[in-house]
């Protein structure tokens, strides 16, 4: 086997080992970094995924978050009917093989579900440059999350219990080695480099024979896959789920780790993740230290200032992002010596 | 004959709604015009206008006893509006000031860097100025205070029109007629038009680009107040997301006209109106959002340049 | 039949405008073909009626007998036409080495699912692309220079560059547009032998839209000369040079066509 499929077993394992050993260790004693530490891997894949449109291909979608949620609507609700059939095959709730592989089909159909989204809101939108690929994906993340709403049997705007199988750490982090293998598998081949020629010029891209268009959807429906899946795993970890949960902000969210990380670079935007996660509730602590007036602290509790100043800065001052200057294209995980591999 | 009135009573609810649309949508158009930029952070300029408004009559409340009168006369008249016009002028003045300080801040540096870079900045300016109006004002929604007396207008029989509507489309058409003077027959219109035409002509013609840039942003920011302070009269209840849905709305009908074509901005945003009335009274209110997406959607795919406007093909 | 490119009686029209009318034009098989005219004549809309970018409003664009009428530019290249651009348009982003190997995506057999799969045959292309890629770049001197960004070339070197990448497609027809744009007379000279190697070592035909007559004349074996979209002569270079019909249009454009080299 080639050194990247070895590394994807490599990883898979371990979050197998990880999740065997510590998950009920970690979830009991440090119920709080838990909770974190999920939400940062649910993160890492929404802003990966994303970034293979936005960062790598150059295509600036602002409706993550509305594949997202069909997602996590569909894996809840696929649960919800379908986990009594799997428990009473396999055995109970408190089975563990049952309820991982309720939860496992379960994310893969609310994976394909929102890929094949992807390519139903991917293929009229991308003509569309810049601005307005901007405003229509924003549109169509707002037409689910209203379809939502007005839908009764997800629960509308009550909002959607999801029982059954729990989000652990193998799940969360598992998904998180597939989705970077995935996104740097793509990138970093020849046919990866169309990506990046789409994002560079198009025109130029074309004039050398890459279907532009066909670069464009796939990096869209892969994204929008991913998403789903986090939108999955974020179902069953919460239990319970509202289409507020999945708007705009939530979109604006998942671009500002991108632009933060750097757009096309993996690395940055994983980190970016990790980092924006960890501030809010950093800065929810440090708001009631005494080195803060009260007088601020609500300004630092509140989180959507602090990403809206973070954001115009950032335009400003740095927009390449914290690693963004280091293209994709500098790194070639191909070698000659590696046929024999 | 009661199918003609309740079309006509429809088509007078569509044009005010549509004319709110309109003001805004003017923003949106003109600054894309001389800019090829969507300002993500309009719509907030109508909620500040709102707010502006909000914070500015306590002020004059005394003196033009906003609230006081029931019903319009002969002879209050000509004060309430005065009084309510002085309110607008005021929070257009203010907003024209914001509106040029964002672009002077956030957008002027960003000129020469890829578009996407101004957008998300744009992003980041909306998202501000929501969420500290949020902060500093509370998120809970307030009583925009009553400038005009509201009721149904007498002698039309049973056409339910009310003063705040008639107010709206009476404002929304001076303006626009405003607007076309200063377009149309003023140098700084005639140098607006030609920015839109040819930024390089322009500078090398003398014109200061930032100038006119900025009167285009002010321009556009006091229409939006207007509309903020116009739709405040009609539906008193403000909160700092009240730009959200409308600046969508209004960036759409923008679109459908044909961006960066002026009457396009006004025709789009009668017709956005005209619709989303249509759709509350043929019984469907829950899609009355919808529609402006789903217009969009067509709009993009089959007529990207709008009704009036013209396609712009890239040089190879 | 030696014939590679025919435009058969193409006419575009824009709307109102008739930006071009009528033109033939026929390249056969490893020529190297000019196509010349003063400034709003329409050699742009041909170029770009020959790669796709507009479609003939009448006649047709024939490749080898194919009509290749209102296919994308994308399948354009497919089919073996490749172009430069007059405003160099290289991928700012990707080093030299990765703005040739892009090029290869065209006849790529192993796509996104090989990649994630890493199978030896799709590892053993990826070497061989890379080995190809690294040929190129060795051929035109740009190999030391692999991994620069190509922001940071020297202007000739990108030029160099972007026919390199064109090259990358294996194309039959080599279209070059205004290459000698802002060039110093020693780098017209060295882009003059340049055209006339790539022509003959890749064995291919080259049609030259370009400003410069100094180049033209210098290495076309045939020219087609536009004027207001309409054909107005067609030949060999010495009649070119004479024909009245040319001169006239030119006239008020340049001094003496032929004699030194434009203004530009």
């Amino acid at each position: 086997m080639s050194r990247g499929p070895l590394s994807l077993m490599v990883g898979l394992v371990v979050c197998l080992g990880v999740s065997l050993f510590g998950e009920n260790f970690i979830a009991s004693n440090f119920a709080y970094y838990y909770d974190i530490l999920i939400t940062i891997g649910i993160n890492i894949i929404l802003a990966t995924s994303l970034n293979l449109v936005n960062g790598y291909t150059g295509q600036f979608s602002l409706g993550h978050a509305g594949f997202m949620a069909i997602g996590a609507y569909a894996s809840g609700s696929w649960s919800n009917h379908l986990d009594p059939v799997i428990f009473g095959v396999l055995g109970g709730p408190t089975n563990p093989l049952a309820t991982n592989v309720g939860l496992f089909i379960s994310m893969f159909f609310a994976g394909v579900l929102a890929a094949i989204a992807g390519f139903a809101v991917g293929v009229p939108s991308l003509r569309l440059k810049g601005d307005y690929l901007a405003i229509v994906t924003l549109g169509f993340g707002e037409i689910i999350r209203v379809a939502i709403l007005n839908t009764d049997f997800l629960g509308a705007s009550r909002g959607l219990s999801v029982i059954g199988s729990y989000t652990n750490l193998f799940w969360t982090f598992g998904s998180v080695v597939l989705c970077i293998y995935v996104v740097l598998g793509l990138v970093h081949s020849t046919y990866g480099r169309g990506f990046l020629t789409v994002r560079d010029d198009e025109v130029a891209a074309e004039a050398m024979g890459i279907n532009t268009t066909k670069y464009k959807v796939l990096a869209f429906v892969v994204a929008s896959f991913f998403a789903g899946v986090a939108g999955a795993l974020y179902a069953h970890f919460k239990a319970f789920i509202t289409p507020e949960g999945f708007n705009f902000f939530r979109s604006v969210d998942i671009v500002v780790i991108v632009i933060l990380g750097g757009m096309g670079s993996t690395v940055g935007v994983t980190v970016a993740a990790v980092l924006l996660t960890i501030l809010p509730e950093g800065l929810r602590a440090l708001a009631h230290t005494q080195f803060v007036p009260p007088a601020y602290q609500g300004l630092l509790e509140n989180r959507l200032i602090l990403y809206s100043l973070l954001l115009i800065t950032l335009m400003l001052t740095r927009p390449q992002g914290l690693f963004g200057d280091r293209t994709a294209s500098k790194k070639r995980f191909v070698r000659s010596r590696e046929t024999d591999g | 004959m009661d199918r003609l009135l309740e079309a006509v009573q429809q088509l007078i609810n569509g044009v005010s709604l549509g004319s709110i649309y309109a003001l805004i949508a003017l923003g949106y158009t003109m600054v894309y015009g001389v800019l090829r930029f969507i300002n993500f952070a309009h719509g907030d300029i109508y909620m500040l206008g709102a707010y502006s408004g909000y914070l500015l009559a306590p002020l004059f409340a005394h003196f033009f006893k906003f609230g006081e009168f029931d019903t319009f006369t002969a002879q209050n008249a000509l004060f309430i509006l005065s009084g309510a016009g002085l309110i607008m002028v005021l929070s257009m003045a203010i907003c024209a000031v914001i509106g040029v300080l964002i672009e002077r801040i956030a957008y002027r540096p960003l000129r020469e860097r890829p578009r996407l870079n101004v957008l998300i900045t744009a992003i980041g300016v909306s998202l501000f100025l929501q969420n500290m109006t949020q902060y500093r004002l509370g998120a809970d929604p307030k009583a925009f205070p009553q400038l005009i007396p509201v009721h149904v207008v007498e002698g039309l029989g049973t056409l339910t029109v009310l003063t705040s509507q008639l107010a709206i489309i009476l404002a929304t058409v001076i303006l626009l007629i405003i607007l076309r003077l200063v377009v149309m027959r003023t140098k700084i219109g005639l140098a607006m038009r030609a920015l839109s035409l040819n930024p390089t002509a322009c500078s090398i013609m003398g014109v200061n680009n930032d100038v006119v840039i900025s009167f285009t942003f002010a321009l556009g920011s006091a229409l939006a107040a207007a509309a903020g302070i116009l739709v405040s009269m009609d539906s008193p209840s403000i909160n700092p997301l009240m730009g959200n849905l409308p600046g969508i709305k209004a960036f759409v009908a923008a679109v459908l006209g044909g961006i960066g074509n002026i009457p396009g901005a006004a025709l789009g945003g009668l017709i956005i109106g005209i619709l989303e009335t249509l759709v509350i009274a043929i019984g469907f209110p829950q899609w009355r959002d919808g529609i402006a997406f789903a217009v969009l959607i067509v709009i993009l795919l089959f007529k990207p340049a709008g009704i009036l406007g013209r396609v712009e093909r890239e040089k190879v | 039949m030696d014939s590679l490119l025919k435009l058969d009686n193409c006419t575009i029209r824009f709307g109102g405008l008739t930006a071009v009318a009528n033109f033939s034009m026929e390249i056969r098989k490893r020529e190297l073909v000019g196509l010349i005219g003063p400034n709003g004549a329409g050699k742009t809309t041909v170029f770009n009626m020959v790669t796709g970018v507009y479609r003939p409003t009448e006649g047709d664009v024939l490749l080898a007998g194919e009509r290749l009428n209102g296919l994308k530019p994308y399948a354009i290249t497919g089919k073996g036409i490749a172009r430069t651009f007059q405003n160099i348009r290289l991928f700012s982003s990707l080093t030299v080495f990765d703005n040739v190997r892009a090029a290869f995506n065209l006849h790529l057999r192993h796509g996104p699912s090989h990649a994630l799969i890493r199978g030896k045959a799709f590892l053993k292309e990826e070497s061989d692309i890379e080995n190809r890629t690294m040929e190129l770049l060795k051929i035109f001197n740009l190999d030391r220079l692999r991994e620069a960004m190509c922001k940071s070339l020297p202007y000739g070197d990108q030029r160099r560059l972007e026919i390199v990448r064109a090259l990358a497609t294996q194309p039959k027809l080599l279209l070059l547009d205004e290459p000698a744009a802002g060039m110093t007379p020693t780098e017209k000279s060295n882009l003059m032998r340049l055209i006339e190697f790539v022509q003959e070592t890749f064995d291919i035909s080259v049609l030259l839209v370009e400003h410069d007559m100094r180049v033209v004349m210098g290495i076309c074996k045939r020219i087609y000369v536009l004027d207001h979209g309409v054909r107005i002569a067609e030949g060999p270079p010495e009649e070119i040079r004479r024909d009245p019909k040319v001169i006239e249009a030119y006239l008020g454009e340049e001094p003496g066509v032929g004699e030194g080299e434009s203004e530009r």
